[in-house]
């Protein structure tokens, strides 16, 4: 194994700790936004896309590569936007309240 | 500090926005800012990203880009309040879909197009190629599970919960996955590996299919919040596989906190994980669940039920998905406020699961400017049922079934439910008599202090705040 790579490994072992320890408490109202936050988020999957849409030649690799921007993209995009519909309807009520 | 060196510190700065949203998103009062901040991170990530390249060809980045970015956004501006979940779980699959397509074309990009005689193993790498076959699995999984468990929240599939032979379907598409990823990933000839990895593919997706399959009920949203967590893993994988270390570190944050909340919401409805995987709901239900026809059922109509809404001091209405379905939120609203109006006590009382996820009724509810203190939690009212005049159940069924409290073989026994018999009438609007989401009878329906309004929800309840209006004096 690489320096590199072992480092990788310490970086996905202390971030998984992190995301475990993140969350405690969450209200219930809060859960599907939650969910579909962190799904939007998991969208961040179009950079990888990204770089092979950018540098690979053949054929095959980039219509899977295009087509995988343009999934996570959607993902990215529609997530993060129907997060912030079901919240806006939250703060709004909040607010009258 | 060389170039690489410099992307790798500035992946930071996306990487607190994740952390910091994430948390944010999980307060009421601050959640909108942290879905805000989780928006930036990925974008930020995005641009860092493109800088680094420098330049390629842009070609097929702004096709996928503009594509993506406005399929998303038409599938959310035509979605309704009512189908949010189906929204939540459809963009979970395209998630996985992506992951898995960028394991796909990563294999074709190293391998297939180098065709270096080697194996795909030697050629990737042990840990990359590894990393490949768990994105392009997982990630695939992710994709047909999810859109089967949207399918499903539609309510078209809900009686496919018992294929026959399922489980050594799910045991033969396993096996078989497996197997093709072994052949994709030491298979000499690139013509026989890329055919094991299209392979890899369609089992992964056989699979993702056999597993969600059994799970219905009020499990599909623990189920999608699963997914949604695997998925994470599977871009931590094509992370390792790509070597791009923000795909790890986002990618295994969303696992890892996906899992949390998975776990959160498991007991919310006293649920475990495993009974969710293994179909509880839906199995055995009917046979040992007593007969399902229903005798002694009192009807009533608008106008009986307004005489008995006006003497009453203390109202509780119970929204449930058929109150989404028949789009009758502002009609609830409407009596709501004509009951308040008179100086009832009006509250809503919202199952941690009423409609088809978490939160799907405050959505709806909010939607129709609910006040939001008039939303009670399940934890709060279940004690205070007793002092209710009259519950309103408009178009909720297993949240308020007894035999959750009861019958030991019952499907749903064991999960927490709004205990609306104790109060002194319940009043239930209904299209019909047909069973809920568990598919099973709801003995509340026979008791004598209940009674039923057939209709339309928002008919009904549109009747009733007319009935209400027309009796009082102004």
């Amino acid at each position: 194994m690489t320096g590199t790579l072992v480092l990788a490994v310490y970086v996905f072992v202390l971030a998984a700790f992190l995301g475990y320890e993140l969350l405690t408490k969450v209200p219930p109202m809060l859960h599907t936004p939650l969910m579909s936050g962190a799904n939007a988020m998991s969208g961040v999957a179009v950079i990888g896309a990204l770089i092979l849409a950018g540098t690979t030649t053949g054929v095959a690799a980039t219509v899977f590569a295009t087509s995988a921007v343009a999934l996570a993209t959607a993902n990215v995009v529609g997530g993060f936007m129907v997060t912030d519909r079901m919240l806006s309807s939250f703060t709004v009520k909040r607010e009258r309240a | 500090m060389n170039a690489e060196e410099l992307v790798l510190v500035a992946y930071l700065v996306p990487v607190a926005l994740f952390v910091i949203g994430l948390k944010r998103l999980s307060k009421v009062r601050t959640a909108r800012r942290g879905n805000f901040m989780l928006a930036a991170g990925v974008m930020l990530a995005v641009v860092i990203t493109l800088v680094e390249m420098g330049v390629v060809d842009y070609t097929w980045i702004l096709v996928g880009l503009a594509v993506g970015a406005t399929v998303g956004a038409v599938i959310v501006l035509w979605a309704s309040a009512t189908s949010m979940p189906q929204v939540v779980a459809r963009f979970n699959g395209f998630g996985g879909a992506a992951a898995a397509l960028i394991g796909m074309s990563l294999f074709w990009d190293a391998v297939v197009d180098r065709d270096a005689g080697t194996t795909p193993l030697a050629a990737l790498g042990a840990l990359e190629s590894v990393a490949l076959a768990v994105s392009v699995v997982i990630g695939a999984v992710t994709f047909s599970g999810s859109l089967l468990a949207e399918v499903k929240l539609w309510g078209r599939l809900s009686r496919l919960t018992r294929i026959p032979g399922r489980a050594p379907l799910l045991v033969a598409s396993s096996v078989l996955t497996a197997a093709a990823a072994v052949a994709g990933l030491l298979l000499a000839d690139v013509r026989w590996a890329a055919l094991s990895m299209v392979g890899l593919l369609v089992f992964s997706l056989l699979a993702g299919f056999f597993a969600v399959a059994p799970v219905g009920g009020a499990d599909m949203p623990v189920m999608i919040s699963l997914l949604n967590s695997v998925s994470g893993i599977a871009v931590a994988a094509s992370g390792f596989a790509i070597g791009n270390t923000m795909l790890i570190m986002g990618g295994i944050i969303v696992g890892a906190a996906g899992l949390m909340l998975t776990q959160i919401m498991c007991v919310a409805m006293n649920r475990t994980l495993l009974s969710v995987f293994a179909g509880g709901l839906g199995d055995g239900g009917s046979s040992d669940g007593g007969s399902d026809t229903y005798e002694n059922v009192v009807s009533s109509d608008p106008e009986e039920a307004a005489m008995v809404l006006e003497v009453a001091r203390s109202v509780v209405i119970v929204p449930g998905y058929g109150l989404a379905a028949a789009r009758a939120q502002q009609a609830a609203a409407d009596l709501a406020g004509v009951l308040a109006a008179q100086g009832v006590e009006v509250r809503f009382a919202i199952h941690p699961v009423a409609g088809r996820m978490p939160g799907h009724m405050n959505v709806v509810l909010a939607e129709a400017d609910v006040p939001y203190d008039r939303l009670v939690e399940m934890d709060r009212i279940n004690s205070d049922f007793p002092n209710v005049d009259v519950v309103i159940v408009v178009g909720a069924n297993d949240v308020v079934n007894p035999a959750a409290n009861e019958a030991t073989g019952s499907p749903i026994a064991g999960m927490p439910i709004l205990d609306v018999e104790n109060a002194r009438r319940v009043m239930v609007i209904k299209r019909s008599l047909s069973p809920g989401y568990a598919g099973i009878k709801n003995e509340l329906f026979e008791r004598d202090h209940c009674t039923m309004l057939f209709g339309d929800a928002k008919q009904v309840l549109d009747d009733l705040t007319r009935e209400l209006k027309a009796n009082v004096p102004v």
